[in-house]
C-alpha cells in the first residue's frame, strides 16, 4: 500500500523519504518523478532515511471513527487514538503520523521528543499491515 | 476600462439536509439570483458552473448540467473544480469572459448534496492520491486537521477552548438572523463546551457540519449593468486563486507531511496570507478598508487564523480581537456576518459563492436583520483542498 515508505526493525526502523542531489529538499512520501523545489533543475531522486526523532508540532485524537478507506471492525467499539504532526530538525519537515497504543492526547505537549516505531495499521486473518507510529521518547510499548 | 465586474443578481437554496439532487439546489438558486438581477436566463451569454464530485458525470459537469436544467438557450459553459475554492475559481472564470469580452452576463453556480458525516474520498484502491492516502493510512478526518491547528494555536499563542467558543456563539448569533441558514439558534458557550469531543481539543460545535445547498450569482460588464440601469452595482475588484510557495511550511490538507525547508527558506507569509495579500494588491485596497468580511469557518479556531491571515491584526493576535468585539456586529470589522459555515454547514462548490452574495446583500444593504451599517469593502477568504487559494473582494 504504501511501499517504501519505512524500512527496519526495533530501533532500526525508519521512514523513508527522498532527496533531490542538487538542492538537498527531503520528500515525504517519497517524491520520486522530479524534485518539486521550483529553483532547483533536479536530478534523480535518492531514498534517504529520516530522522529517528523529533519535536510534537501539534496533536489531536479520532474520537469518532473515521470513514473507508480507514479500515476498522464495525464489530469493535471504537477505541480512539491520537495524531502527532513532528517536526523533524535536521529535514525541516513536520510528518504526521498516528501515535503508538497507548499513548492518548493526555500524554503529550507541544514540542515534546519522538521517536518513530514500528506499528500495526490494522490486520486480518491473511496480512498485517505495518506502518509508523510516534511515540514519546523513553517510552516503552 | 474598469477590470471591475458588476454582480447583478445574487441567490441561493436554504442550505440544510434536504435528500435533494444538487442540480436542483443549483437551479433553484439560480433563477434566484437571475430574478433578482432582473435577467431573462436567455440573455446569459455563459455559464460557469463550480463542481460537486459525487453525482457521477453531472457533478463533474456542472456547468452545462444547470444550463441543461434551466433550458437549453446555447450559451457558453465552463466546468470548475477546486475543492472548497470551486465557486471562488468559477467567480475568476466568469470575471475573466466579461473582461475579455466574451461574455456581457455570466451566470455562476454552485451546489452539493453532501453525504452524511465525514468527508471521505472518492472509491477505489488509490494510493496515489494524498486524499485517499490520509484516510487509509492515518484515518485522519478533516476535523483532525483542525484539531492540530486548534491545539497549535493553544500552544503557541495561548488560545483557549473557551476562545474557540466565542467564535461560534457569535457566528450562530448571525446564523439566527439569516433566512438561508441551516442552524438558526443561537448557542451559549456552554453548550459548545459541553458538546462531545471530536478531535481534540475541538468538540461537536467548533466544528462545521456536511449540508446540502446552492449560491448563485449573476455576473456582467458594468457597462451591461449601467445599461440595464443599475447605477451602482456591488463591484467584484478582486479575485484571488493562488497557489502556495515552495516549501509550504503549515501541513495543509489532505497532506502527511509539510514540504522540507532545507533549501529554500519559506516565504515571510504563509499561503494563507498569501491568497489574502494577492486580492489586497490586485484591489489596491488593505485591511483597514474593510467594512466586513467573510471568512472560512471551517472550525472555530480556523477563524482565529483568518483574522491574523487577513490582517485584521497581527499574528497570535486574533483571540484578543475577538474578545474585544471587534468581529462581532457593531465591531470594526464584522466576520461572518451571513453565520458562517458554523450555521450553514459545508455544501463546497457553493460555499465561496455563498461568501459573495452575502458581501453583495451586505454592501447593498440589503442584509435585513443582520445588516452592517454603511458596508462599503467586503472580502471573502477561503481555501481549497490541493493548494487553491480563494478569496474576492467586493465593493459598493
Amino acid at each position: 500500500m504504501v511501499t517504501g515508505w519505512f524500512t527496519g526493525e526495533g530501533d532500526g526502523f525508519r521512514l523513508l523519504g527522498t532527496r533531490c542531489p542538487s538542492c538537498a529538499t527531503v520528500f515525504f512520501p517519497r517524491e520520486d518523478v522530479h524534485c518539486r523545489n521550483p529553483h532547483c533543475s533536479g536530478g534523480s531522486l535518492e531514498e534517504v532515511p529520516l530522522s529517528r526523532t523529533g519535536r510534537i508540532w501539534s496533536y489531536t485524537d479520532s474520537r469518532y471513527r473515521p470513514p473507508s478507506p480507514y479500515v476498522s471492525n464495525p464489530e469493535l467499539p471504537w477505541e480512539p487514538y491520537a495524531l502527532i504532526a513532528v517536526e523533524l530538525v535536521a529535514e525541516r519537515i513536520v510528518v504526521l503520523g498516528q501515535a503508538a497504543p497507548g499513548v492518548t492526547v493526555a500524554d503529550l505537549t507541544v514540542g515534546m521528543e519522538v521517536e518513530v516505531v514500528p506499528g500495526v495499521l490494522h490486520e486480518d486473518a491473511a496480512t498485517t499491515w505495518t506502518t509508523w507510529h510516534w511515540r514519546p521518547t523513553g517510552v516503552r510499548a | 476600462m474598469t477590470r471591475d465586474v458588476a454582480v447583478l443578481g445574487a441567490g441561493m437554496h436554504p442550505w440544510g439536509k434536504w435528500g435533494r439532487s444538487f442540480v436542483e439546489y443549483g437551479t433553484a438558486a439560480a433563477r434566484a439570483a437571475l430574478a433578482d438581477a432582473g435577467v431573462d436566463w436567455r440573455e446569459v451569454g455563459s455559464v460557469v458552473g463550480a463542481d460537486t464530485v459525487r453525482g457521477g458525470y453531472p457533478g463533474y459537469v456542472a456547468g452545462a448540467t444547470f444550463a441543461k436544467a434551466l433550458g437549453w438557450q446555447g450559451a457558453r459553459a465552463a466546468s470548475v473544480y477546486a475543492a472548497c475554492a470551486s465557486g471562488a475559481q468559477a467567480i475568476a472564470a466568469a470575471r475573466a469572459q466579461i473582461l475579455a469580452g466574451l461574455a456581457d452576463v455570466v451566470l455562476v453556480v454552485g451546489a452539493d448534496a453532501a453525504p452524511k458525516g465525514f468527508f471521505r474520498p472518492a472509491g477505489g484502491e488509490r494510493p496515489d492520491d494524498p486524499d485517499w492516502l490520509r484516510f487509509r493510512v492515518l484515518g485522519a478526518t478533516n476535523p483532525a486537521y483542525f484539531g492540530l491547528y486548534a491545539r497549535r494555536r493553544m500552544a503557541v499563542h495561548g488560545d483557549t477552548p473557551e476562545d474557540f467558543a466565542l467564535v461560534k456563539v457569535k457566528n450562530a448569533a448571525m446564523g439566527a438572523l439569516n433566512p438561508y441558514a441551516r442552524y438558526r439558534k443561537r448557542v451559549t458557550a456552554e453548550e459548545v463546551t459541553a458538546s462531545a469531543v471530536v478531535a481534540d481539543p475541538l468538540r461537536l460545535l467548533d466544528i462545521c457540519a456536511t449540508s446540502d445547498g446552492g449560491a448563485a450569482l449573476v455576473l456582467s460588464s458594468v457597462d451591461f449593468a449601467h445599461r440595464h440601469g443599475v447605477a451602482r452595482p456591488v463591484r467584484i475588484r478582486a479575485v484571488s486563486t493562488v497557489t502556495p510557495r515552495f516549501p509550504n511550511t503549515v501541513l495543509d490538507l489532505p497532506d502527511i507531511a509539510t514540504d522540507s525547508a532545507v533549501a529554500v527558506e519559506p516565504a515571510d507569509a504563509t499561503f494563507r496570507a498569501s491568497i489574502a495579500r494577492a486580492a489586497y494588491e490586485e484591489a489596491g485596497l488593505g485591511p483597514e478598508d474593510l467594512s466586513l468580511a467573510e471568512v472560512y469557518d471551517l472550525s472555530t479556531a480556523l477563524e482565529l487564523q483568518w483574522y491574523e491571515d487577513l490582517g485584521l491584526c497581527g499574528e497570535g493576535e486574533g483571540a484578543k480581537l475577538l474578545r474585544a468585539g471587534v468581529t462581532a456586529p457593531g465591531g470594526r470589522i464584522p466576520v461572518n456576518t451571513s453565520g458562517g459555515l458554523a450555521s450553514f454547514g459545508e455544501a463546497v462548490p457553493a460555499q465561496a459563492i455563498a461568501q459573495v452574495c452575502e458581501l453583495t446583500w451586505q454592501l447593498r444593504g440589503a442584509a435585513g436583520d443582520r445588516q452592517i451599517a454603511g458596508a462599503r469593502v467586503g472580502m471573502s477568504a477561503n481555501q481549497g483542498l490541493f493548494g487553491h487559494g480563494s478569496a474576492v473582494i467586493a465593493v459598493r
